[in-house]
């Protein structure tokens, strides 16, 4: 990667751009800090040890918090009263306590005194071997990486897999790694970003996509593992850290072992109708555990183009960036974790469409030189004709060549028409290598003059993005911002949406071990 | 002409290309398997131009040849407009004149879908290939759910808006999603309003046919590449000409 200052940006216009992300970001940390939602305390279940699922498929963990709730609240913390449960001898184990709550057989109080600082250590040390866990699961990784190696070329190669069935999902991942995969993503069923609870074991249903489960994470991880070992070099796997249980999912993605999460910090609130407050408190928890766990997040600026215009709506792909990464180093991510998205999505049939894609690609290469950035393919301007479609791909490929992209997702000229076919896949790795091997080092020529177009329209981009920045901090704050419709064009007001009754406002007493530890150890 | 076929460089050389994947290894063999699927298909000689291993098990196959068969164009069945082509100008009056009031649009992307692409190339002021969506209608009033919408929800906010027609839009599917997801919504509409008030319903997205709508209990449905100029020609021939849905008392 190239760190040449290639655009010539001017410096105190990025300084400009980080600062006042940073004022926008702040009150929505506080806002974050202030709250608590169902989801991170099922998390905190979650590293304790709590698994499993009732008859009806409903988690442990969720019956366990319910129950909970109703008796005492959600302000102080799960783990005050259900440690002090455990403290008082009404079960043995969180499980049996899970189980009696279930039945309504044990009642739940907020401990005070010396009771409640019983129950503050006895939660925080089970609670603290379930990030020993996951600090362990990370040392095993760098382990495996050390053994099998990473790919020899950046950018990383991103496939999809989505047979929504485990057992078909695991031949088709392993097959994609034989043909040149760095990194498969078994995208989650629709619709499980809506539900508040996540399904239990091995799933073998989901609608255009595999439903994010602990045992189907283990399984997954465990075929890559093999994958790794036959092709000598280590497989990442990848899934979504988003939705209702975005805290839940991604401590089981910390537990075993996943090494890239889809987590943005807006995508919930634009696109599936989430509670901006609900989705800021869980995503400040996830990161922080993904922080923890050495998993590389990927963000989902992408989206914005699909809904909004690429070429009008650049800036705001610039400044949800910026945005996502000061959400992610307040939480505790470093650079190297920060798989920010941005997307070959500007109508071909416009002028110098090339270029401009192109400027915008290095803008944020340059803005952000030591995050592997995330380059997603077209969508919007697939129309069906997979001839004109696989062309289109091979220009977004030389892009990505271009300007030193950090993880290629393929892109499939089939899109829009089909979910990948075994040919499809297998010529779109020919054009990926094809681009790669014919012009991947040709960014070491590729220097854009300064008073050029491509640099020119970088400015005017990143301009653009510090005159929103700026309207975002003096007049309304972000939450305004998301609730006028600046991002995605989709309108959300911070009083409604999905989710918004999962959310509490701290109280004096709330204690949360696992927040206490990862930020003890930030 | 009725009687045609494809056309390659010359009429009537019945020229045509295909592509697909056989599960057999790649061999003299698999090349046979795929002359022979292709003299099934009807193309005879058959060329393999172009094989290729994908992995230990399968075999991709480009295959260049004449058809025998002949195609009729007479026996083609479309769903041929029945109703003027309108301009927005035109619309706008015909609502003004016949209606009196503005006509309301409620549209969604139901189910599961987040991809709004379709819904808003209808109605948002945008528009699609150069014409100016729903919103740019004055005499239309626009109603944009956006993506992930509930069906009651749905039908709870059709009746608030107290809608004239109802546009869902079903992009992204698998195993069918979008006939179940249409289904349901045309079912719970016929379920919360009697036959002579409910909205005109209207399905859209690349999946769907046009022959489908009576299959999915909707008015009509509108495929892949539809502009906003016909959806709002319809909306004023099926509502406002011949005043199909709904029968409404007029209010202020």
């Amino acid at each position: 990667m190239s760190r040449i200052n290639k655009l010539d940006l001017d410096p105190v216009t990025v300084r400009k751009a980080r600062s006042l992300a940073r004022k926008a970001g702040r009150p929505i940390v506080n806002l974050a800090r202030q709250h608590t939602t169902v989801s991170v305390e099922r998390a905190v279940l979650r590293l304790a040890g709590l698994t499993g699922a009732d008859a009806d498929g409903i988690p442990w963990v969720n019956r366990l918090a319910d129950t909970v709730r109703a008796d005492v609240g959600l302000e102080h913390g799960l783990a005050l009263p259900v440690w002090d449960a455990l403290l008082r001898g009404e079960a043995e184990d969180l499980e049996v306590l899970a189980q009696k709550a279930a039945t309504g057989s044990v009642t739940f109080r907020l401990p005070e005194g010396r009771d409640a600082v019983r129950a503050r250590s006895a939660s925080r040390k089970v609670v603290a071997a379930g990030i020993k866990q996951i600090d362990a699961r990370r040392r095993e990784r760098d382990r495996l990486i050390k053994k099998h190696g990473d790919p020899e070329q950046r950018p990383w190669i991103y496939l999809i897999v989505a047979t929504g069935d485990i057992y078909e999902d695991i031949p088709q991942a392993q097959a994609a790694a034989r043909e040149g995969a760095d990194v498969i993503a078994v995208i989650r069923s629709t619709g499980q970003s809506l539900l508040d609870y996540v399904p239990e074991g091995a799933t073998r249903e989901g609608f255009a996509g595999t439903y994010a489960t602990q045992e189907n994470f283990r399984l997954m991880r465990a075929a890559l593992d093999e994958s790794s070992r036959e092709l000598g070099r280590y497989i990442r796997l990848t899934n979504y850290a988003s939705g209702l249980c975005m805290p839940e999912i991604a401590t089981l993605a910390g537990l075993q072992r996943l090494d890239m999460m889809l987590n943005d910090s807006m995508y919930g609130i634009l696109f599936r109708d989430i509670n901006p407050i609900r989705t800021f408190v869980d995503q400040r928890f996830s990161r922080q555990i993904h922080a923890r766990a050495g998993i590389i997040i990927n963000t989902g600026e992408d989206n914005y183009l699909t809904t909004a215009d690429a070429v009008e709506a650049a800036h705001t792909v610039t400044v949800s960036q910026l945005l996502n990464e000061y959400f992610a180093k307040e939480a505790g991510l470093g650079d190297w974790q920060l798989g920010l998205g941005h997307a070959f999505e500007i109508n071909p049939d416009i002028p110098d469409s090339f270029r401009l894609e192109l400027a915008h690609a290095m803008l944020a290469r340059q803005l952000f030189p030591d995050a592997p950035l995330k380059w997603m393919p077209p969508t919007r301007h697939m129309t069906g004709d997979v001839f004109r479609g696989y062309l289109l791909d091979g220009f977004f490929n030389l892009v990505g060549a271009m300007t030193g992209q950090g993880i290629l997702l393929v892109g499939m000229m089939t899109e829009a028409v089909v979910t990948p076919w075994i040919s499809d896949r297998d010529l779109a790795l020919q054009n990926v290598r094809y681009v790669m091997g014919a012009a991947g080092n040709l960014h070491e020529d590729f220097h854009p003059p300064a008073d050029g177009f491509i640099a020119n329209r970088a400015r005017q981009v990143l301009a653009e993005s510090v005159e929103l920045l700026e309207r975002i901090v003096v007049d309304h704050g972000l939450l305004n911002a998301i609730a006028d419709g600046t991002f995605g064009l989709m309108r959300r007001p911070a009083d409604a949406g999905k989710g918004l009754d999962g959310v509490a406002k701290k109280s004096g007493a709330y204690y949360n071990p696992a927040t206490e530890l990862l930020e003890a150890g930030q | 002409m009725s009687i045609i076929r494809p056309y390659g460089d010359t009429t009537g050389d019945g020229m045509v290309q295909l592509s697909f994947t056989l599960p057999v290894p790649h061999d003299k063999r698999a090349e046979g398997a795929a002359v022979q699927l292709a003299n099934k298909m009807g193309i005879d000689p058959a060329l393999v131009v172009h094989s290729k291993a994908m992995g230990p098990d399968f075999t991709f196959f480009v295959v260049y040849g004449p058809v025998h068969h002949l195609v009729d164009t007479d026996k083609v069945e479309v769903l041929e407009r029945d109703h003027p082509l309108l301009s927005p100008k035109e619309a706008n009056l015909l609502i003004r004149k016949g209606l009196r009031r503005r006509l309301t649009v409620v549209g969604a992307c139901i189910g599961t879908d987040a991809h709004t692409v379709g819904i808003d190339a209808i109605l948002n002021i945008k528009g699609f290939a150069g014409e100016k969506g729903l919103e740019y209608y004055r005499e239309i009033k626009v109603v944009n759910l956006g993506a992930q919408v509930a069906v009651p929800e749905l039908v709870r906010r059709a009746k608030h808006e107290k809608a004239d027609a109802i546009l869902v839009s079903q992009v992204v599917t698998q195993r069918e999603a979008h006939l179940l997801n249409t289904k349901e919504m045309s079912a719970a509409f016929r379920e919360a309003y009697s036959e002579d008030t409910r909205p005109l319903l209207v399905a859209g997205g690349p999946r769907f046919t046009e022959q489908m709508a009576a299959e999915l209990g909707v008015d009509r449905v509108f495929s892949r590449g539809t502009t906003p100029g016909e959806v709002a020609s319809y909306l004023v021939d099926a509502l406002v000409t011949k005043r199909q849905h709904p029968i409404r008392k007029k209010t202020a």
